[in-house]
C-alpha cells in the first residue's frame, strides 16, 4: 500500500504545474496506469479522495487509464499485448524483447479552470 | 473564469528515479557494487547477510542498510559480526525509497566494495522504488510455497537474481522447486537462479561468488 505516497507526488507535480499556468482550480486529472506499475487502481482513487480534501483540486475528478503490457521483439519486430505474463515473443517465442508500455504510472493531463 | 487542458506526461515516480540514478552513479563511480535485497518477511534476507558476511568480509568490505518498518534488530545482527549497519525504521512505511538512501549518503565509507541494502519484508511495493542499486536480489523462501513469481509478479520482473532459499526444508514441505524457477524465467528469462539454505550453508558461496564476479565487472568498466 504505498499508493498514499504515490498520489503525495502526484499533488506535487498538479499543484507545480497548475501554478504556472495561474490556475484557480484543478477540475479533473487523467492518470496512466501501467498493469505492471505496481499501483491497484482502486486504491488510487481512494488515496486521491483522501488527499484532495483542502488543496485546489478539492472537487477534481480522477480519471484512470489501464494500460496493458506492450512489447516489442528485438529479433522479429512483432509488437504484442501480453495477457498471460510470459515474457516471451508470441510470434518466434524469443525472450529478448523490449517494453514499450504498462509498467509506468503517468499523470497525463488535468483540466485548470484559470483566470 | 475559462477551462484549459494541460498536457503534463510527467512520472509519478520521476522524482525517486532521478534520485536513484544519481545515487548509482556516485557508487558505480567509487567502485561500490549496491545490491537491493526484496523478500517477503521471514524469506531470509538478514540470515542470508550474516553468512555472506562470513565469506565476504575477510578479503572484501561490506555494510548494510536495513529497512523496517520498526526495531534496530536487524541492524544489531548485523553489527554483532563486526559489519556496519545503518537502520532506517520508516516508521509504518512499506518500502524504502530513494531518498532515504541519499540521506545515509555521506555516512557511507568510501572504500567499500559491497553495499548491501535489505529493503522492508514485503514483495509489493518495494519493487517499484529504485534506490540506486546495480543489482536487485528477490529471495523466495520455500515455505512461501513455489507460485509467488506470477502472483507478485513486478518483484521478479525487475530482480537480476532469484534466490530460492530456505532449501534444506524441500524434502519436508511441497515446493516444486522447476516449477518455481520455471515461473520465475516467465516473467523475466534474464534471472540468474540460486538455490541457498543458511541453515546448512549450501548456495551461499555460488552466490557470492556471482556478486564478487559482477563487483569485478563493475571496476572493469570503471578503469
Amino acid at each position: 500500500m504505498h499508493e498514499l505516497s504515490l498520489i503525495a507526488n502526484l499533488f506535487e507535480i498538479m499543484e507545480q504545474k497548475a501554478k504556472e499556468k495561474n490556475a484557480q482550480k484543478i477540475t479533473c486529472v487523467k492518470l496512466k496506469v501501467g498493469i505492471l506499475s505496481g499501483a491497484v487502481p482502486e486504491l488510487l482513487e481512494t488515496a486521491f479522495d483522501i488527499y484532495k480534501k483542502n488543496t485546489m483540486a478539492a472537487e477534481a475528478k480522477l480519471e484512470i487509464e489501464k494500460v496493458p503490457l506492450k512489447l516489442k521483439c528485438q529479433e522479429c519486430s512483432a509488437v504484442t499485448i501480453k495477457q498471460d505474463l510470459v515474457f516471451n515473443c508470441e510470434q518466434c517465442g524469443s525472450t529478448n524483447l523490449e517494453t514499450l508500455e504498462g509498467t509506468d504510472l503517468f499523470l497525463e493531463k488535468m483540466d485548470l479552470e484559470v483566470e | 473564469m475559462k477551462k484549459q487542458e494541460v498536457m503534463v506526461l510527467e512520472d509519478l515516480l520521476g522524482s525517486n528515479k532521478k534520485i536513484a540514478r544519481d545515487i548509482r552513479k556516485k557508487l558505480i563511480e567509487k567502485g561500490i557494487f549496491a545490491i537491493n535485497l526484496l523478500s517477503s518477511p521471514g524469506a531470509g534476507k538478514t540470515s542470508l547477510l550474516e553468512r555472506l558476511s562470513e565469506i565476504l568480509s575477510p578479503d572484501y568490505k561490506m555494510a548494510v542498510i536495513e529497512g523496517d518498518i520498526e526495531t534496530e534488530r536487524d541492524a544489531e545482527r548485523i553489527r554483532a559480526k563486526g559489519i556496519q549497519a545503518w537502520q532506517i525504521s520508516t516508521g509504518g512505511a512499506c518500502h524504502l525509497d530513494a531518498k532515504m538512501i541519499g540521506k545515509l549518503f555521506t555516512e557511507i565509507p568510501p572504500d567499500l566494495d559491497f553495499l548491501f541494502i535489505e529493503n522492508v519484508g514485503n514483495l509489493v511495493c518495494p519493487a517499484s522504488f529504485d534506490l540506486g542499486e546495480s543489482l536487485r536480489c528477490v529471495l523466495l523462501s520455500i515455505p512461501e510455497g513455489d507460485d509467488k513469481p506470477k502472483k507478485y509478479p513486478k518483484a521478479f520482473i525487475t530482480s537480476d537474481a532469484l534466490i530460492i532459499s530456505k532449501t534444506d526444508l524441500l524434502n519436508k514441505l511441497p515446493f516444486d522447486i522447476e516449477r518455481a524457477k520455471k515461473e520465475g524465467l516467465d516473467v523475466n528469462p534474464r534471472l540468474k537462479i540460486f538455490r541457498t539454505s543458511t541453515v546448512d550453508g549450501s548456495g551461499i558461496k555460488e552466490f557470492a561468488q556471482y556478486l564478487i564476479k559482477e563487483l569485478k565487472g563493475l571496476r572493469r568498466s570503471n578503469a
